[in-house]
């Protein structure tokens, strides 16, 4: 495809038409070019997505009605592991650096390729790796794993089940976690383009950038726990099991040290994605830019050391029950600074209501909601009533699909035209983000409210009296889904057929709006000087 | 042009060497979670984890010690070699540190059977007899020691096939990344082990 139009000597060949060393299929397979990895990425997590999705969607169809009614016990929590580890670690820890932080990242700071490409490639097939011993955990040798995604020993180290290959799986894409979050600390670090210092990069960037700090620092941990579990079980060295004179409280600590920042490697990105959507769909600076950037490290290095909160009521000391509730207040403080700096960034701005802001300003609601009920699981007295209940389960769901989710889909509404140099049906758009939000509401809000009246979290079965909520959730899920179709119906329709779109079709101002739609294989046939601060939408103030 | 040339390939190394001291870093953090869980099962059985550690040679592990701090000498004195443009000197510097790597191997080797031979090993029945903190102590002995050889043997790897680069002068005085990173890990591994050390076999 030679784009004419297109200034310049050298014509212009997007990265989809490129041609390197290989060709066709192996020219994807074996390919370097990060915009490429970004989209294998994508495939790869659309098709575990819509797995995780289905998986969920039976647990709601046995919990329509109290007793068995598709599944019995041992199946549910067979399904609930799975669909936890899944979710969580092939899916939102993965998902958001590798898709748009491969894809974005180096366009955004004005360079060709991350750092090291042949490692992000590497990186890429351990993640293929592990999402398929992942899978695999469920069909071969004795049964699907039942541990829970959390792996708590000492039943983990006990029970019959597949275990191992989810533990191995874990650790192999916690391996991959890391190389990731190498590779962007190293490119933000060495590869900005000219000019473009600290305060001048963008925002995602700066998300990305605290991300993969978190990724680098807490993810050995996680490593070595799931190793100290795999040794538990195959070598018998005792750790964690009182059976062989371990303590499982320890357990508990160092699973958490990593899986709550891991919440993190989460939601920074998903907060970097809808910071770069304000500013362009209400055409104005974004405000607090400083705020923003330093809230999001102040994140990644508070949310270090919250992990406590997880077990209050694992009987850890009072003295330390109080001081992980007192963080883990503080570490809503930069939380709710993003959130007061995007209202403001559209405030007097000349706001254009198209799919990605919807998402983002959904983003915002259902992050607040999925926050504030955070703070009731903080503070030590709410705790005891809503740990372990179905509140913990609305609540991240709140957390992790509501706000990395619905930010995951307002950045392919955002980018998508960018990536796949087409433009999708707004009106089709609008209707599936209607359907996801109302769907997302109905499946999970009943589920804090029999949570507080003490509906146990991994149950297959219940007290008659929560069946109406149930069932309000069980018709969500279905909603949800039916939405989650009809938005990927739609893109893939667009990335086939749809039409050509601009280089800038949202008039957006950071450096992948200024290069062609799709890219060109080496992004940039200059690499720009920076002079500016972004986001100045022709106010002209330069520094 | 090879103005530019010399400049951009300085530039890739720094950029290769920035990658793996991150990677370094996400090492210590790997045995620190062992070290921590060595610290608390330390503070919960002072008492059994110091009659457990007389039970380690700590002949051997000097010995040990001994070979890896030379090795890590030989393989600092091979990159001053390739930067002062002698491939040869390096070569044999190189070749130096792996049979110390290999020798620190064999006496681990022989060190574990003959735990093996007293039947102490995880799972062994006479392991399971001892008190709760000897139990701990071995178990942490075998882990921490297990995954710090595994490290050796990575190293190893990683130096032979160096070794193989600069035979066949693709390592040379103006490209010799991989050997700087290849030392920057068996750095690592060594400092590991000045921890180990002390903590299993010294604290006694």
């Amino acid at each position: 495809m030679i784009n004419m139009d297109k200034p310049g000597n050298t014509p212009y060949v997007s990265y989809l038409k490129h041609e390197g060393k290989y060709k066709g299929l192996l020219g994807w397979l074996l390919t370097t070019d990060h915009k490429r990895i970004g989209l294998l990425y994508l495939y790869a997590i659309i098709v575990f997505f819509f797995v995780g999705a289905i998986l969920g969607l039976l647990m709601r169809i046995e919990l329509i009605a109290p007793g068995q009614t598709i599944m019995g016990p041992q199946t549910y929590n067979g399904l609930f592991t799975i669909h936890g580890i899944i979710m969580i670690f092939v899916i939102v820890i993965p998902a958001l650096p590798a898709v748009f932080g491969n894809f974005f990242l180096p366009i955004l700071i004005g360079a060709r390729d991350v750092a090291f490409p042949r490692l992000n490639l590497f990186s890429f097939y351990l993640y293929i790796l592990g999402a398929i011993l992942g899978v695999l955990s469920q069909f071969a040798g004795s049964g699907p794993p039942d541990t829970g995604w959390t792996f708590y020993v000492p039943y983990s180290a006990q029970s019959s089940t597949n275990v191992i290959y989810a533990l191995v799986a874990a650790f192999i894409l916690g391996f991959s976690s890391i190389l990731t979050g190498i590779n962007f600390i190293v490119t933000i670090h060495r590869l900005r383009a000219p000019g473009m210092s600290w305060f001048r990069m963008p925002l995602f960037p700066w998300a990305i950038y605290a991300t993969a700090w978190i990724q680098v620092l807490a993810t050995p941990i996680v490593g070595i726990t799931l190793l100290m579990v795999i040794a538990e079980r195959v070598l018998h060295i005792g750790f964690f099991d009182p059976a062989l004179g371990g303590d499982p409280v320890l357990f508990q600590h160092l699973f958490w040290i990593y899986s709550h920042p891991a919440v993190y490697i989460m939601i920074l990105p998903a907060m970097g994605i809808v910071t770069e959507i304000f500013p362009t769909f209400s055409q104005k600076p974004v405000f607090g830019y400083g705020a923003i950037a330093m809230s999001s490290l102040a994140i990644a290095f508070v949310g270090y050391f919250v992990w406590g909160h997880h077990m209050f009521t694992s009987g850890t000391s009072y003295a330390s029950r109080w001081v992980f509730s007192f963080l883990t207040f503080i570490v809503a403080v930069p939380s709710a600074i993003k959130v007061f700096n995007w209202i403001s960034t559209m405030y007097g701005g000349s706001i254009d209501l198209k799919p990605p802001l919807l998402y983002a300003i959904s983003f915002i609601f259902l992050f607040m909601i999925g926050g504030f009920t955070g703070l009731t699981l903080g503070s030590l007295a709410t705790n005891i009533q809503v740990h372990a209940t179905s509140f913990v389960v609305a609540h991240f769901h709140y957390i992790i699909f509501g706000g990395m989710g619905f930010a995951t889909f307002a950045g392919i509404h955002y980018w998508f035209p960018k990536m796949f140099g087409r433009m999708y049906n707004n009106k089709v758009a609008n209707i599936a983000w209607g359907i996801n939000f109302v769907g997302f509401n109905l499946l999970y809000f009943p589920q804090f409210i029999i949570g507080i009246q003490g509906m146990p979290r991994r149950y297959f079965d219940y007290l008659p009296q929560f069946q109406p909520a149930q069932v309000i959730s069980t018709i969500g899920g279905f909603i949800l889904f039916s939405g989650l179709v009809l938005m990927l119906v739609n893109l893939m329709k667009a990335a086939r057929k749809g039409e050509p779109a601009p280089a800038n079709p949202w008039k957006g101002v950071t450096l992948e709006w200024q290069i062609p739609s799709p890219p060109p294989h080496e992004n940039f046939e200059e690499i720009p000087e920076i002079k500016t601060k972004p986001y100045l939408f022709g106010t002209g103030n330069n520094e | 042009m090879t103005e530019h040339h010399i400049e951009s390939e300085q530039f890739n190394q720094e950029t290769g060497k920035l990658g793996m001291w991150i990677f370094l870093l996400t090492e210590l953090f790997l045995f620190g979670g062992l070290f921590l869980v060595y610290a608390v099962f330390r503070a919960q059985h002072s008492q059994e984890f110091h009659s457990a550690a007389l039970e380690l040679n700590s002949f051997i592990g000097t010995l040990n010690t001994v070979f890896l701090l030379t090795s890590s000498m030989t393989v600092a004195m091979s990159l001053t070699a390739i930067q002062k443009n002698r491939p040869g000197l390096a070569l044999f510097l190189v070749f130096t540190t792996l049979l110390f790597a290999a020798l620190f191997m064999m006496n681990k080797y022989f060190e574990w059977t003959h735990k093996f031979e007293y039947h102490i090993f995880p799972g062994s029945p006479v392991l399971k007899n001892l008190p709760r903190g000897e139990l701990l102590f071995f178990g942490l002995y075998y882990m921490m020691t297990g995954l710090h050889a595994l490290h050796v043997l990575v190293g190893m790897v990683l130096l032979s096939v160096t070794f193989v680069k600069i035979k066949k002068g693709i390592v040379h005085q103006g490209h010799y990344l991989l050997l700087e990173n290849s030392a920057l890990y068996w750095h690592l591994v060594d400092l590991i082990w000045i921890f180990l050390f002390p903590l299993l076999y010294l604290i006694t």
